[in-house]
């Protein structure tokens, strides 16, 4: 019984959000990933592309919502989300042609590309600004619960219950989906399978006659589909904030570093890795303890590791160390 | 130019006695900054004040008062203590009303008041640290200390037989001095914190904090945040993951957007915000209404006193001197003397004319204690189907 509440008390601390939070990451650093895969630079635009498909998305369900179109007990979003699907991909398809297509053609270094993308990211976080204000949203709608704490209690008669909110398990449904969408299209495609001979070997990719500015295309429609999913998932179970999205590009840039440069599979477990180290972190381990501990016994402090206005630093910590002890990642990609 | 000049010098001249004539008060808010829309009202509200006395012709055997803003930005305090140094020593104000928030209040305070001797009354400056700073008898706030309210949150949860409680507030000095003076008082009066956590207002997930604080227990949340900010996100998250029910809500959490998001599944939580059940709040909410500006907006009747306040001192001395009216503005404010209310300072300015007392009450049942501040009364409310209930005043 104690040890049934003690999993109960961590799993709706600890496991449930860090699972949410994990896929949420994933997505972002698949994008982030690709794009290093194919284009060779580290893209710090993909945070505000997350919030320009995100801000899509909300104002097409707003659209839905004032007509009155929904999914029932599913959140109006999933409806909305190809449409931020579309305008994200062509968002990352356009800055492409006006601003990465020019540094590519002068074969510009990695370095250049870093730089002229953070200032792709600051133009785009104006226009976010400009369309829909610096305010939050919550565009989350629908049942709120799959189960609620108070039901679980009165289902399982235990002190402790587990809340799993319906847009956390949209988020791991979606990214399961999408992440195996994605590795069957890598594996088993034509045009998957030019793009990782592309970014194996660029030269021997062109001697073989795959074009490179399809493999490019493709890259850009796959890393905005990823961007304008993860976004939209964020901010469905969280709240949608412009501000966010720059700060969470730092978790992002660890998971992908941290799985692999350049490596879709390492990109997954990154984001993983990263949640669960954030959460458990700062996660304070007291009633858990008192759970297990003999009967009315607690520890005196909090048992927690780190206080939770320090949760970013987390993810320099699992930065540094893998850039210092194993460059290339788990799974072995590329070194920056 | 030998015609024009007579014209030019008679213009001058004209112009200076015109001056003379006039007196003029320093309103000094944070007009731009993270108060921009809380000031708005409240410069209108002291204006009126200060045009009520204007209209009046009674001041000071029939002066005029005009007003002139500066911009106190509330974050920046080296731009309010420029903004201050401008109305003392080009615009020649012979008394302050502001700043709006603590840190400019205390900045402004110690470099430009103090040595210039000029009196100030702040109408919204809260941190307990104003009460015991070197003033020179100068500095006065219409607003209670943050530690008033925490003494009454304290009182407040003892008298419900509230044992534990756990504490986040929002990481700033409104939030860090509201949460000390809470913590001080509800453990002197037996109960205990069980854990104490900032949060940080503009982040999308405050999940991390609340399990935090759900881990070392409690009986109900304090939350010492905004309502629109960090404190909304953290009440979502601790109703989510069903760490707790109630809350207790100080002044930065009472509105009616918390109500509107959250209905009725924070029922049973409490707010504490300053209020008053004093006739001179709803004199005031309708002398706003005839005079064109909001009398029931947080602040706007702190600011209305403070200025009321800072002239009928003036008024009681016979002089614009702050060295000398210094001394009166306890004793307009306070009793013994015939209670005025909102919209009767002609009448107040009449009986000091004559030498005779004032107890003024106004829309915040003025009373000056201490070091000059706002003894502060306080309403408690408590929320019962999704909508606040006053419950009393202390």
């Amino acid at each position: 019984m104690e040890i049934a509440n003690a999993f109960a008390l961590l799993a709706n601390f600890v496991i449930v959000p860090a699972t949410a939070y994990g896929a949420q990451l994933a997505l972002g650093a698949l994008g982030v990933t690709i794009i290093f895969g194919i284009l060779r630079f580290a893209n710090f635009s993909h945070g505000e592309l997350m919030s320009f498909g995100a801000m899509v998305t909300i104002l097409v369900t707003w659209l839905l919502q004032m007509n009155g179109i929904g999914l029932g007990p599913l959140p109006t979003a999933l409806l909305a989300l190809p449409v931020g699907i579309l305008a994200t991909v062509a968002m990352a398809v356009l800055t492409d042609r006006f601003v990465f297509r020019f540094y590519r053609k002068k074969r510009a270094n990695p370095i250049v590309f870093a730089i002229v993308s953070v200032g792709v990211m600051f133009m785009m976080a104006g226009i976010i600004r400009i369309v829909i204000g610096p305010d939050d949203h919550s565009f989350a709608d629908g049942e709120r619960f799959l189960i609620s704490y108070g039901d679980f209690k009165k289902l399982t008669g235990w002190d402790q219950g587990i809340a799993i909110k319906q847009t956390q398990v949209v988020t791991v449904v979606v990214t399961l989906i999408v992440v195996a969408f994605l590795f069957w299209f890598l594996q088993k495609t034509r045009s998957g399978k030019a793009m990782r001979a592309y970014s194996d070997d660029e030269d021997l990719a062109l001697l073989s006659g795959i074009n490179p500015e399809r493999v490019v295309l493709i890259a850009w429609i796959i890393a905005g589909s990823l961007a304008c999913i993860a976004g939209t998932l964020y901010g469905l179970d969280k709240t949608y904030k412009p501000f966010i999205f720059l700060q969470i590009l730092l978790p992002i840039f660890a998971a992908t570093i941290l799985g692999g440069i350049g490596q879709p599979v390492g990109a997954v477990l990154g984001g993983f890795i990263v949640a669960f180290s954030e959460v458990t972190v700062t996660y304070a381990f007291k009633r858990f303890l008192a759970y297990l501990g003999p009967d009315g016994w607690a520890p005196d402090g909090l048992v927690q590791l780190l206080s939770t206005d320090y949760k970013f630093a987390v993810s320099f910590v699992i930065l540094v160390v893998v850039l210092l002890v194993r460059p290339t990642g788990i799974i072995r990609g590329k070194v920056i | 130019m030998k015609r024009l000049l007579p014209l030019l010098c008679a213009a001058v001249f004209s112009t200076a006695a015109h001056a003379q004539e006039e007196v003029k008060v320093g309103m000094l808010q944070g007009f731009t900054g993270p108060t921009e829309s809380l000031v708005k009202p409240m410069a209108l509200g002291g204006e009126a004040a200060i045009q009520e006395i204007s209209d009046s012709g009674l001041f000071l055997g029939g002066k005029k008062v005009v007003s002139v803003r500066g911009d106190s930005t509330c974050i920046d305090a080296s731009a309010a203590t420029a903004a201050a140094d401008r109305l003392i020593t080009s615009e020649g104000v012979v008394g302050i009303v502001g700043a709006t928030c603590s840190g400019a209040t205390t900045a402004v305070l110690n470099n430009i008041v103090r040595p210039n001797g000029i009196v100030m009354i702040s109408p919204s400056a809260t941190s307990p640290a104003l009460s015991t700073i070197e003033d020179d008898g100068l500095f006065f706030r219409t607003a209670p200390s943050d530690a008033r309210q925490g003494e009454i949150i304290g009182k407040i949860l003892s008298s419900k037989g509230i044992k534990s409680a756990a504490l986040t507030y929002t990481n700033n000095d409104y939030g860090k001095g509201l949460a000390d003076a809470i913590q001080a008082a509800f453990e002197k009066t037996g109960g205990q914190i069980t854990a104490v956590a900032a949060h940080e207002d503009g982040k999308a997930d405050y999940s991390a904090e609340v399990a935090t604080l759900a881990s070392a227990g409690g009986e109900l949340l304090i939350v010492a945040g905004y309502l629109d900010q960090g404190g909304k996100g953290m009440i979502q998250a601790a109703l989510d993951t069903g760490a707790f029910e109630t809350f207790l809500l100080p002044d930065g959490m009472v509105g009616e957007s918390l109500t509107e998001n959250f209905g009725d599944a924070i029922d049973g939580s409490i707010g504490t915000n300053p209020g008053t059940d004093s006739p001179g709040a709803k004199m005031l909410a309708e002398l706003g209404g005839k005079k064109g500006f909001k009398g029931d907006d947080p602040y706007v009747p702190e600011a209305y006193d403070a200025a009321a306040v800072l002239l009928l001192a003036m008024q009681s001395a016979g002089s614009t001197d702050s060295a000398v009216y210094k001394d009166h503005v306890e004793k307009v404010a306070n009793a013994p003397g015939e209670k005025i209310y909102p919209g009767e300072l002609a009448k107040a300015l009449k009986i000091l004319a004559d030498g005779g007392d004032i107890d003024y009450v106004g829309g915040t049942a003025l009373e000056l204690i201490g070091p000059g501040e706002s003894a502060g009364s306080f309403r408690e409310t408590i929320i019962e189907g999704g909508a606040w209930k006053t419950v009393s005043y202390h």
